[in-house]
């Protein structure tokens, strides 16, 4: 089924009060590639993200999810069976880390349901049964590769709120792949990088794409990520879809060049 | 500069004396006095004087004295616990160590293991529900609804049905914890403060109900006659019942009042060090992550599939059974409960225990509790001062340490060295 | 019939006095995200403050009870709204940028402070007045039963009326609300755009205790019984009236105090005495599971 899409959104709507936030948006994302959501502030693309993670229910519209095993309606879960079963992670615009836990713990966290079973619901653990000890070790050694591929390997043991702004997105990026996504959701991963940490994320990126296979969805504004590292690229305008192509179509397509620099003839530009 | 520094100290003084003779004016120059025709007024302005003379030094002693050092030197206390890491534990250790001597200390008389005893029933209050606000976050005024299920529990089950302490005890905290997830269940969703009142709500009806339902709880007038717990059978009385035998007799000691009194110091205190071990090591377990996981971030935690509903609910019915199991010792040693005992300044104690000892710390809670209630447990002759001071006490400690006593928090796990000892 | 408009009357005149109090609960929320705690014990001050002051306008030589009454309500609020302000400028204002339990533990302590300096100074026995307003007017003449509407009730609710019409001129005309507005809509930015901020909330904890002080007056007259305790339960009472109303909006917590007023009456009305209390928080409960966010209040879109 490899040719089948990963995701595929159909007809999504979403209403605040009179305003169309998205507004019948179709595209589809797929696995072992990276797609782009790009769009002027305001176009609807964190909405869209919301949506699809399950922290917003669009009022129309579909959106499947085609495992290996099965297609699954993501509008019908909540939010965190979305992340749990449909294996969508995602990450936040603004970082939202557990501050006051540590980088590793964070990690952990991320793993819960994995632990969550070998503990037998924690009462393995609670009477200090072999079986846990072994999963939490495992669930350590997961952590530790993907410090070590952020390269935050050093700083495990610190609290995550205390690291620098770009090693804490890096870190979002690391705990949301340690819930072993098929799909994974960057909203405005490379906001706030320097051009070397934006360097370092594209790799990261295609890395992650390359290696592990999965999908990845990305809202972002810096166009040298965007068309850098996309494979597909999605415009979005007041909520509505205007153009999806290659970023070499996207590059100059008049549509696209109207939203973001306006119409020529009114000389905004 | 050092004049116009008095000057301003001054000021301020003189302001600050104004004020407090302004709000000492009406309470404290004039006393209401019932007589028996009718309500008339005493005066005495000498207190209003007192009141402003003692506000305005205070101030213009407090203002020189900011003036005199700079901010930046104004000693701070460390946080100890953040400093030495390991001196936290050997003062874990050393504290349980010297509770369990406590009793056969020299000076130890059956008044101070009395109070000892009321201490750690709060310790363990406080470290049940340093579970549901200082892990989870969620913030509950109404945990002493579950202290009182806990007590009625027992009681009833000891008075109606004649069941041993011991076989109530787990089931007092098994009652106390369905009531948690009964009311935790629609209302967890609610956020911060809409939760406190929900919860304080909870407590207040709660206490309705035991003092209301007669029939069953028999009203205000309280159970008595509550039944007291034995060591695996031996009585702590002067005289056994027919086919039983007493603490006193099976040891060959003379019998003498001091040894329930020991006897449930240690039932109380081996009930808190379940707590505690409990916590520390639910901590470090999926579950006990996922609590503080919560805390910070509840929209994280959904995007990494944790269901919040479940997590609150855990976390709200386990700090709900240790205030039973709390509670049910609470009724076998006083043997006599009423609602009175269960009102809602009780958690309102609770709460500042874990919040004054820095939340989630369990040795905070040790010192908090100790502050709070055995300090005015020893000036129990000042009764009537008591509260005033626990009220001063409270508002005094969270000016001084907003973020509690021992806010220092260290990670339940370390890479490359599994958990921390 | 007869019996159903008395509740009614009779809920409308605690739901007044309850929305006056929660007045201050609403405001001090909005405008610094806290729970004071402490408002409850305010409104019992002011029913202290209220009857000493009283009493030493009666003993001052004042004959006529409208002006002993008149000059004891304005000493009261003033004396109360300072009781306000001192509780926010000891106990809170240097926990503005604490964690966010402190100030409530804060509140917490200082409730327990005033219950009991008050009891300290002024016995724990409840102390009776004489009652001052006599007579009403009988609205309806029944078989066995006849509607009163005292002239005391009358006079709580026109009291109110005027209060809720000052004060909503206040927020909406004068610059002082205006402030109050932008501090509660956003702390940060109103201080960079040179709201003394630190005075905004000062002033808000000002008017929640004049409020409150009213309320505690109207309690001693139309009770006329008052002990050290009535703050507390007073206080959860309002805070649930201001919940319900959706916190934060003005309208919401006079109209969830009068709803609460009313639960409480009819139901010790018509059911039991006993459990009117329950009554109140049941309610709350089943309001805020299917409408969170209290009557009137903003819904508030969860930002992600």
């Amino acid at each position: 089924m490899s040719t089948a899409p990963l995701l595929e959104v159909e007809h999504v709507t979403m209403r605040f009060g009179g305003l169309f936030a998205v507004n019948d948006l179709s595209f589809t994302a797929r696995a072992k590639s990276i797609t782009a959501v790009i769009g002027p502030n305001g176009a609807g693309k964190t909405t869209l993200f919301n949506c699809i993670t399950g922290f917003y229910k669009p009022q129309v519209g579909r959106m499947t999810l085609n495992h290996a095993d099965g297609p699954v309606l993501l509008e019908r879960l909540d939010d965190y069976d979305i992340a749990a079963q449909a294996k969508v992670a995602r990450t936040f615009q603004n970082i939202r880390l557990f501050a006051r836990m540590s980088v590793l713990e964070n990690l952990i966290v991320a793993q819960h349901h994995t632990l969550m079973r070998a503990s037998a619901f924690s009462l393995a653990g609670l009477l200090g049964l072999a079986r846990y000890s072994k999963a939490e070790k495992l669930a350590v050694d997961k952590a530790r590769h993907w410090l070590d591929r952020v390269g935050l390997l050093d700083l495990a043991d610190e609290d995550a709120g205390s690291l620098p702004y770009g090693s804490q997105r890096r870190l979002e990026i690391a705990r949301a792949m340690c819930t072993d996504p098929v799909l994974l959701c960057l909203d405005e991963p490379a906001a706030g990088l320097n051009p070397k940490e934006s360097l370092e994320l594209n790799t990261l990126l295609t890395g992650i794409r390359d290696e592990m296979g999965i999908g990845l969805l990305l809202i972002e504004h810096d166009m040298s990520v965007v068309m850098g590292i996309s494979d597909w690229v999605v415009v979005l305008d007041y909520g509505s879809k205007i153009a999806e192509g290659t970023p070499a179509e996207i590059r100059d397509d008049p549509a696209v060049i109207r939203a973001y620099l306006g119409e020529p003839d009114e000389a905004e530009a | 500069m050092a004049g116009a520094a008095l000057k301003a100290a001054l000021k301020d003084g003189i302001l600050g004396a104004v004020v407090a003779a302004a709000l000492a004016l009406p309470m404290l120059g004039f006393r209401l006095v019932d007589s028996a025709s009718a309500l008339t007024l005493a005066t005495r302005f000498d207190w209003v004087a007192w009141a402003a003379a003692i506000v305005g030094l205070g101030r213009f002693a407090l203002c020189l004295l900011r003036q005199s050092v700079p901010a930046d030197r104004v000693p701070m206390m460390p946080d100890l616990g953040a400093r030495f890491p390991k001196a936290r534990l050997m003062v874990g250790w050393a504290l349980a160590g010297f509770a369990l001597v406590l009793p056969f200390l020299p000076f130890a008389d059956r008044s101070l293991v009395d109070k000892a005893t009321m201490v750690l029933i709060y310790v363990m209050l406080g470290w049940g529900l340093n579970i549901v606000v200082g892990l989870a976050g969620l913030l509950d005024l109404g945990f002493v609804a579950f202290y009182a299920v806990g007590a009625y529990s027992y009681a009833l089950l000891a008075t109606k049905l004649d069941l041993s302490f011991w076989l109530c005890l787990p089931m007092a905290g098994l009652f106390a914890a369905s009531f948690g997830i009964l009311l935790g269940f629609p209302v967890l969703r609610l956020r911060g403060d809409y939760l406190a009142i929900v919860t304080l709500g909870f407590g207040e009806i709660i206490r309705v109900i035991l003092q209301n339902w007669v029939d069953f709880t028999n009203g205000p007038n309280g159970i008595s006659g509550i039944p007291r717990p034995t060591l695996f059978g031996l009585q702590f009385t002067a005289n056994a019942p027919e086919g039983k035998t007493t603490f006193a007799d099976y040891f060959g000691l003379d019998f003498s009042g001091e040894h329930r009194v020991i006897f449930l110091y240690f039932v109380i205190l081996a009930l808190a060090l379940l707590t505690n071990l409990f916590t520390l090591r639910i901590r470090r377990l999926p579950i006990g992550r996922a609590w503080e996981a919560l805390r910070e971030d509840e929209i994280a935690c959904r995007s990494l599939g944790l269901n919040p509903t479940m997590i609150k609910l855990s976390a709200f019915a386990t700090g709900a059974m240790f205030a039973g199991f709390a509670g049910s010792f609470f009724a076998t040693r006083q043997g006599f409960i009423s609602p009175e005992s269960f009102t809602f300044i009780e958690s309102a104690v609770i709460l500042a225990i874990v919040v004054l000892g820095g939340m989630g710390s369990q040795i905070g809670v040790v010192l908090a509790a100790l502050l709070l209630v055995g300090l005015p447990e020893w000036f129990r002759e000042l009764q009537q001062y008591r509260m005033l001071a626990f009220g001063g006490t409270m508002v005094l400690i969270m000016l001084w340490k907003p973020s509690g006593l021992l806010s220092h928090r260290a990670p339940t796990i370390r890479l490359g060295k599994g958990a921390p000892s | 019939m007869e019996y159903f408009l008395q509740q009614l009357i009779n809920g409308l005149t605690l739901g007044a006095i309850y929305g006056l109090i929660a007045i201050g609960y609403t405001m001090v929320y909005g405008i610094i995200r806290m729970i004071n705690f402490a408002h409850g014990e305010i409104y019992m001050l002011g029913a202290f403050i209220s009857l000493i002051a009283f009493l030493v306008s009666t003993l001052l030589g004042g004959t006529s009870v409208a002006l002993g009454l008149l000059a004891a309500l304005v000493s009261t609020m003033v004396l109360t709204a300072l009781y306000g302000w001192a509780v926010e400028r000891v106990a809170y204002r240097p926990l503005r940028n604490a964690p966010k339990l402190a100030p409530l533990i804060s509140a917490i302590g200082m409730s327990i402070v005033l219950q009991n300096f008050s009891q300290l100074t002024q016995g724990a026995r409840v102390k009776p007045l004489p009652p001052l307003f006599k007579g009403g007017i009988e609205l309806m003449h029944g078989e066995t039963f006849s509607v009163n509407l005292s002239y005391l009730q009358m006079t709580i609710m026109a009291l109110t009326v005027v209060l809720m019409m000052v004060f909503t001129w206040v927020i909406t005309r004068t610059s002082l609300g205006r402030a109050q507005r932008a501090t509660e809509q956003d702390m940060k930015m109103a201080a960079l755009l040179g709201v003394n901020t630190d005075r905004i909330i000062s002033a808000t904890f000002v008017m929640g205790a004049t409020l409150a002080s009213v309320a505690g007056l109207m309690v001693t007259l139309y009770y006329g019984v008052i002990d050290f305790y009535i703050g507390f339960l007073a206080g959860i009472k309002a805070f649930t009236a201001a919940v319900l109303g959706g916190i934060g909006s003005l309208p919401g917590a006079m109209l969830g105090g009068l709803l609460i007023g009313l639960i409480e009456a009819f139901w010790s009305g018509y059911f039991s005495i006993e459990y009117k209390d329950v009554a109140a928080f049941s309610i709350l409960v089943l309001v805020l599971l299917f409408r969170p966010t209290g009557l009137l209040g903003r819904p508030e879109v969860e930002k992600i």
